[in-house]
């Protein structure tokens, strides 16, 4: 009799784990490898065709025997994010021949560091990873294989073989902006944001900067996620903003959730980090996008010619076409397409820049006066909002920055 | 017709057991197969390079014992109170309860008590301690409310972890977040202090912790009058009652055993690899010791074995990704396969399956 009892007991237990293990992974990523993410299952299988992994073909001979890594944080089909860097890297097997590996769904954190160190010490030459959390394990592992490049995506920190790369998506980011401040017609934008991180920050901050330079009623309401990856979270961010009034909504996630919900309630949105309007439609006026695969391309012709600088800081700009906006939607107007190609000429060609005086905080501080803009270092530090924005940031707005 | 009926085992042979294991695998290993054949990847392939992931090479085996460290402690912590047939699904939020403890003394007696010396000796067993009593608190209240009013401690101990892992959720992202972080979420590292002493690579001491661990609670369950007490319990609490073993003082203790061990895991994740409290800390290692227990039947020596056995399946299925391309869904579908036939099949080393021929009766 108490064996029965205690095999009725252990399918509710293993029931109960179950579940527990899907509801108890909703924090900002952190599953383990058991912890299976529904959504990224179905994510997954929605992936475009092109970026089918063929990751130990190693097609052509060209590449000699050059292998390079890369450790995704969400899946490759995420159509963002992860998705941009996918393309990179197949930019690398098509144009260099050489072989690529990746693994995606790597949660930042411990595990990262067990993935990356795997990588190095099956000999590949240089291991990307793609994500803000995975910078302290990349500088871990790279003081243990002094021999293999380590190349980390939005950080801050190098090493002797560990360099650092990263773009000025504020630019676009502002372009954008401008797309939203004139789509608007309520004067509310939503922005749905993942970690109060400086480069989320400066990314609303542009963004707002952007929407009042065309419509300076236009406020920016944010929504923090924590968590890069989270389709069910992103998608209940939008729809909060939606019913606070919000008729566009713009992101810094990893997936198309935000503009579908957007979609859904008859709304316009601004994408990111790839051509969502591809994936969602015209109701995504245009998606500040990022292209990796130049820079890749030449991070690993320098790596093979052996010119490559392995503690490099590289923050690129529109100029060097890693950051952009996607084509606009046929529904922006005609005197909004022209304002922003007008204003995307003169940041390439280096007259304009978003964070230059004068720049109000949130607070009503003036933080760049007139004639002034925000050094490197201030815009890679930055931890609060400027004026229009509504939402929490870490800090309260400085005076007299810039130079 | 043929019918088919379960009959229960009057015994089970280590022969049955085995051959039952070997029977689960088998079939696991064939599903897995044709899952693998589907997308167009060669089954031997894949579990080559999940067997040589996990075990193929030094490093491979020192990141599986890395990975099994957790499971080991919160393997044992499940077994205690499953013993006592107490169900104590809360190993999670203990183990994060324990984390949070540990954390905090890591950060804030150094400024809190500056006279307190700054080396390892005096800060691990600090913070171990902390662990050890935040993980049983969390698992007492629980404990108590079962032994005095008969609250159902699945739901209790269940609903806790949420509340641990909210708070330290909230930590992390909030008051304790480093302010040296750029906004990220996650604490500033602890002090070297702090740091639990590394053999190899990240293998570090908690393995020992958990091994220690396993030989005392196989001494309690074996050899102490208290574990003869616990099973007592387990088997059949009314007769424990009559022969005076209190009920209620052994729920109480083997919870604070059980959920102390769960805070100690806390402890050896957040002082031994992540040096700070950050996410990662609440990675499902609690329920994950379920199954641990469950497969080791509740034996704490087991336990270890069938722990690096089950982290060398977690580790072996990142190389699904690395070495075959695949996506990362079927390693966890493949994972999920192997526990569930070895879990399932299980009912066939309590139950003998019998034919039953019956000859329809005409009319």
């Amino acid at each position: 009799m108490t064996s029965k009892r205690w095999w009725i007991a252990l399918v509710v237990l293993a029931m109960i784990a179950a579940a527990c293990g899907g509801t108890t992974s909703g924090e900002g990523g952190d599953t383990d490898t058991t912890g299976a993410e529904p959504a990224a299952t179905t994510e997954a299988t929605e992936a475009p065709t092109e970026s089918t992994p063929e990751t130990t073909g190693g097609e052509t001979d060209a590449g000699g025997d050059f292998k390079a890594a890369f450790v995704y944080v969400a899946p490759i089909g995420d159509l963002g994010w992860t998705w941009a860097h996918d393309q990179g890297r197949i930019a690398l097997e098509e144009e260099l021949g050489i072989e690529t590996a990746f693994i995606e769904n790597v949660p930042e954190g411990p595990d990262a560091e067990r993935v990356i160190r795997d990588f190095a010490q099956k000999g590949y030459n240089v291991v990307f990873t793609t994500s803000f959390g995975y910078m302290d394990p990349t500088i871990n592992v790279a003081s243990e294989f002094p021999d293999t490049q380590f190349v980390h995506i939005s950080g801050f920190k190098t090493a002797a073989n560990a360099s650092n790369v990263f773009g000025a998506m504020e630019e676009a980011r502002y372009l954008s902006g401008m797309v939203a401040g004139a789509a608007t017609e309520s004067n509310v934008l939503g922005f749905v944001a993942a970690f109060p991180i400086p480069e989320v920050i400066r990314g609303i901050n542009a963004f707002t900067l952007g929407a009042r330079s065309v419509n300076p009623d236009a406020t920016v309401k944010v929504v923090w996620t924590n968590t890069w990856f989270g389709p069910p979270q992103e998608k209940e961010a939008a729809e909060a903003l939606l019913a606070a009034g919000a008729d566009v909504i713009a992101q810094h996630q990893d997936t198309t959730e935000p503009q579908k919900a957007a979609a859904d309630a008859g709304k316009f949105s601004i994408g990111y980090d790839s051509d969502m309007r591809s994936f969602v439609g015209d109701s995504v006026l245009t998606s500040p996008v990022w292209d990796w695969a130049p820079k890749y391309i030449s991070i690993v012709e320098e790596l093979q010619a052996g010119t490559y600088q392995g503690d490099e800081s590289w923050y690129g700009s529109m100029a060097d076409g890693v950051v952009d906006i996607a084509e606009l939607s046929p529904l922006v107007d005609a005197e909004t397409k022209e304002l922003v190609e007008m204003k995307r000429q003169e940041i390439i060609d280096g007259s304009f820049q978003p964070f230059c005086g004068p720049v109000l905080g949130a607070n009503g501080a003036e933080i760049v006066a007139e004639g002034k803009c925000l050094t490197l270092g201030e815009l890679l530090s930055m931890d609060y909002f400027v004026e229009g924005v509504e939402g929490e940031a870490p800090n309260e707005a400085p005076t007299g920055l810039g130079s | 017709m043929i019918g088919f009926t379960l009959e229960k085992r009057l015994e089970t042979s280590t022969k049955t057991n085995l051959l039952v294991l070997a029977g689960s695998l088998l079939v696991a290993l064939s599903a897995g197969a044709l899952l693998l054949l589907a997308v167009g990847a060669s089954p031997l392939e894949a579990y080559g390079a999940m067997l040589k992931g996990a075990f193929g090479g030094r490093l491979e085996i020192v990141e599986t014992l890395v990975r099994a460290t957790p499971l080991i402690l919160t393997g044992l912590s499940v077994a205690v109170a499953f013993r006592m047939l107490f169900w104590n699904i809360g190993a999670e939020g203990q183990l994060v309860a324990g984390g949070i403890a540990a954390s905090a003394v890591a950060l804030f007696l150094p400024g809190a008590a500056p006279w307190v010396p700054q080396n390892a000796w005096v800060y691990l067993p600090l913070m171990g301690t902390a662990a050890i009593a935040a993980g049983a608190v969390w698992g007492l209240v629980p404990a108590l409310l079962k032994s005095s009013l008969g609250v159902n401690e699945i739901i209790t101990t269940l609903m806790f972890n949420y509340v641990a892992i909210l708070l330290y959720q909230h930590l992390f992202n909030g008051p304790w977040k480093d302010p040296e972080g750029f906004g990220f979420p996650g604490s500033a590292e602890f002090g070297e202090f702090a740091f639990l002493p590394r053999f190899t690579g990240r293998l570090h001491l908690g393995l020992v912790i958990g091994l220690v661990a396993a030989v005392l609670v196989w001494i309690v369950f074996t050899k102490t009058k208290w574990g003869y007490e616990i099973a007592l319990i387990g088997e059949n609490e009314t007769a424990a009652r009559y022969a005076g073993v209190s009920v209620f003082r052994n729920i109480v203790l083997v919870m604070i055993l059980s959920a102390g061990l769960a805070g100690l895991t806390g402890f050896s994740e957040v002082a031994g690899v992540s040096h700070r409290l950050q996410q990662g800390l609440a990675v499902n290692n609690g329920f994950t010791g379920i199954i641990v227990a469950w497969l080791a039947k509740l034996h704490p020596l087991r336990v270890v074995v069938v722990a690096v056995l089950l982290a060398g399946l977690l580790v072996g299925g990142d190389q699904i990704q690395i070495t075959l391309g695949l996506p990362a869904a079927i390693g966890q579908v493949l994972q999920g396969a192997i526990l569930l036939s070895v879990l399932g099949g299980d009912i066939f080393s309590r139950y003998r399956l019998r034919m039953i021929r019956t000859t329809a009766k005409e009319a």
